[in-house]
C-alpha cells in the first residue's frame, strides 16, 4: 500500500478514526456495565482496542516500534491484567457489585458532557496538527476523561482501578496519535502499570484484612449486615467501624 | 408516471413481503433452538383466519377502540411507502422525509396506546404505560440517529440519503454509532426480545401484546399485519442507509429493478436472521432495565452527532 494513494490513505484515516471512536464506546460500556466480571470483561475488549488502533497506527505511520507498544497492550493489559483482576474479584467474592455513586444514567449523560468537553478544548487547540493527530487527540482526551469519571463515579477499589487502567489506555492513544513518545517510555509506562496492579492487589487484600470490606466508603450493600455484625463482635477496623456507625 | 408505479409496486410488495419476513425470523429462531418451527407462510394463514373470524368488541369499548386498528395499520403503511426498499426516488418520498416516517410511528403508537386505556382491563393500562415509556426514550434516540444521518448526507430524505450513502462515504465512526443505535431502537420498537416478547402473550412484563389483549377477528389481524410491516420498516431503513447496494435509483432499466427486487429479499433475509440470532443468543431484560437499554440507545445518537463535528470533512 503505497502512503501516497489518495483513497488509500483517506481509507486508513478512516479506520484510525474508527478504533479511536471504539475505544471511546468501549469506555461508554465500562460506564453502563452492572457487574463486575463484565467491567473485567470489558476491560479486556478495551485493551484489546487500544492495540488494534496501534497496530494499526504502526502499519499507517511505518513505525515498528508501535507494534511493539501494540503487543504489549495485548498481552498485559487484554489477557494478564484482566485473568489477574479476575481472580482477585473471584477471592474477595465481589465479583457481582459494582456500587456505583449515582445511576447508571447520569453516569452516561455526564460522560456525553465530557466528551463534549474534549472535543471543545482538543478542536480549537489543535488547528495546525495534521487531521488525525486532532481527531485522536479529542477521542484520547475523551477516553481520559471517561476514565476519570469511571473512578469518582464507583465506590469499589477493583473498578477504580480499572479506571485507572483505561486512562492509560487513553496516553497511549494520544502518545501514539501524536507520532511520539519513545519505546523506552511505553515499556516503562507499561511495566509501572503491571507493578501498580500488583501494588493495588496486594494492597487490595490488605483493605480487607483491615476493614474488612473494598468499598471505599464502607458501604453496608452486599452481605453487609453479617459484616457489621461480625465487626462490631471482633472490634476490628476502627475507622470502618465508625463510618458503619455513622450510618446507623 | 413511473414514480407512481414504482411506488405502487413498492407497497404492494411491503405488504407481501411483511407477513413471510415474520415467519421466516420465527422458523430461523425455531430451527436454531432444535425445533421444526412452523411453517413459512403460517402468519398469512393466520392473518387470513382472523380475518374471517367474528370480532368480540368489551362493553366499555367505545369507537377509539374501533377505529385505532386501521388508523395503525395505514399509518405504518404510509411510513414504510417512505421509505426506498429496491428503489429511490418514490412518488411519496417528495411529500415527506425521515422525520415524517418516526411522526407516523408516532401517531400509530399514540392511537395503540390509546386503545390499550379505551377498555379499562388493567392489562390494557399496564401495557400503555410501558410502550409510552420506552417511545419516550426510543424516539429521541431515533430522532438523534436521523439528525446524524441528515447532517452526514444534507437532506432528511431517506432517498436522497439512500443515493448519498451509495457514492464514496468511506468508514465514518458517527456511521457505526448510528447504526448501533438504529439497531438498539428497531429492536425496543419492534418488541424483540431484550425488551419485549413477541413469542407469548402470557407474561407479565409484556408489552405489545397486553395493549392488544382485547382485539379479536379483523381488528386483531389489522394490528398484527401493521407490526408486521413495521418491523420489515426497520430493516428496510437500516438496509437503505447501511447497507444501499443494488438499490435502484430512478430512470435506470427494469433490469436494474430487478436487481434491486432480489438483492432486497437478500438484504431482508441476512437482516431477519442476524435478528434471530441475536434473539437467541440473548434473554430477555427485566422492565426496570429498559431505561438503561434505550439511554445507552439514546447516548450512541448522541455521541454520533457529536462525533460528526470532529469527522474528517470532505
Amino acid at each position: 500500500m503505497s502512503p501516497n494513494d489518495p483513497l488509500m490513505t483517506s481509507l486508513a484515516l478512516d479506520v484510525a478514526h474508527l478504533f479511536a471512536g471504539g475505544l471511546v464506546v468501549v469506555s461508554f460500556m465500562l460506564l453502563y456495565q452492572d457487574r463486575m466480571t463484565a467491567v473485567i470483561n470489558i476491560f479486556a475488549l478495551h485493551a484489546l482496542v487500544v492495540s488494534l488502533s496501534v497496530a494499526w497506527q504502526a502499519a499507517i505511520q511505518d513505525a515498528p516500534h508501535l507494534y511493539i507498544t501494540a503487543a504489549i497492550a495485548l498481552v498485559v493489559k487484554a489477557v494478564v491484567i484482566p485473568l489477574a483482576l479476575h481472580r482477585i474479584v473471584m477471592r474477595l467474592g465481589i465479583h457481582r457489585t459494582i456500587e456505583p455513586v449515582v445511576g447508571t444514567g447520569l453516569t452516561m449523560l455526564a460522560g456525553i458532557g465530557l466528551v463534549a468537553l474534549s472535543i471543545m478544548v482538543m478542536l480549537p487547540i489543535t488547528q495546525q496538527a495534521g487531521t488525525l493527530a486532532r481527531e485522536d487527540l479529542s477521542f484520547a482526551l475523551s477516553v481520559i476523561l471517561l476514565g476519570l469519571l469511571l473512578m469518582i463515579s464507583r465506590r469499589n477499589a477493583v473498578s477504580q482501578v480499572i479506571g485507572f487502567m483505561s486512562i492509560e489506555n487513553g496516553l497511549i492513544l494520544a502518545a501514539t496519535a501524536a507520532k511520539g513518545m519513545p519505546l523506552v517510555v511505553e515499556i516503562s509506562v507499561a511495566f509501572s502499570i503491571l507493578v501498580a496492579l500488583i501494588v493495588i492487589g496486594i494492597f487490595l487484600f490488605r483493605i480487607r484484612e483491615r476493614f474488612e470490606t473494598v468499598t471505599s466508603t464502607c458501604s453496608t450493600s452486599t452481605a453487609g449486615n453479617s459484616r457489621e455484625r461480625h465487626l462490631a463482635a471482633a472490634g476490628s477496623g476502627p475507622r470502618c467501624r465508625a463510618a458503619c456507625a455513622d450510618r446507623r | 408516471m413511473l414514480d407512481a408505479l414504482v411506488q405502487l409496486v413498492e407497497m404492494l410488495v411491503v405488504l407481501l413481503f411483511a407477513p413471510l419476513l415474520v415467519g421466516y425470523v420465527r422458523k430461523v429462531k425455531a430451527l436454531l433452538v432444535g425445533r421444526r418451527g412452523p411453517p413459512l407462510l403460517q402468519p398469512y394463514r393466520d392473518l387470513l383466519r382472523l380475518l374471517r373470524k367474528e370480532v368480540v368488541l368489551a362493553h366499555s369499548a367505545s369507537w377509539v377502540f374501533r377505529v385505532t386498528p386501521y388508523l395503525v395499520f395505514a399509518a405504518t403503511w404510509v411510513a414504510a411507502a417512505l421509505v426506498p426498499t429496491f428503489a429511490t426516488g418514490l412518488l411519496f418520498s417528495y411529500a415527506a422525509d425521515m422525520i415524517a416516517i418516526v411522526a407516523l410511528l408516532g401517531s400509530a403508537r399514540f392511537m395503540l396506546a390509546l386503545a390499550g386505556l379505551d377498555v379499562g382491563t388493567s392489562f390494557g393500562g399496564i401495557g400503555s404505560s410501558r410502550e409510552m415509556m420506552i417511545a419516550s426514550l426510543a424516539e429521541p434516540a431515533m430522532l438523534m440517529v436521523v439528525f446524524t444521518l441528515s447532517l452526514l448526507a444534507g437532506s432528511t430524505q431517506l432517498s436522497s440519503i439512500a443515493a448519498f450513502m451509495q457514492g464514496d462515504v468511506g468508514l465514518r465512526v458517527s456511521l457505526a454509532l448510528a447504526l448501533l443505535a438504529l439497531g438498539m431502537v428497531a429492536i425496543a420498537e419492534n418488541g424483540r426480545i431484550p425488551v419485549d416478547n413477541p413469542a407469548t402473550h402470557l407474561e407479565l412484563t409484556m408489552v405489545h401484546e397486553a395493549m392488544i389483549l382485547e382485539y379479536s377477528g379483523r381488528h386483531l389481524a389489522m394490528i398484527e399485519l401493521a407490526s408486521h410491516i413495521k418491523l420489515l420498516l426497520y430493516l428496510s431503513i437500516i438496509g437503505c442507509v447501511f447497507a444501499p447496494w443494488h438499490i435502484a435509483v430512478s430512470g435506470q432499466g427494469s433490469t436494474a429493478y430487478l436487481t434491486g427486487l432480489v438483492v432486497y429479499v437478500g438484504k431482508l433475509a441476512a437482516g431477519g436472521f442476524l435478528l434471530a440470532v441475536f434473539e437467541t443468543a440473548i434473554a430477555k431484560m427485566r422492565v426496570f432495565r429498559y431505561s438503561d437499554f434505550l439511554g445507552a440507545a439514546l447516548m450512541l445518537g448522541l455521541l454520533a452527532t457529536l462525533l460528526r463535528f470532529v469527522s474528517r470533512v470532505t
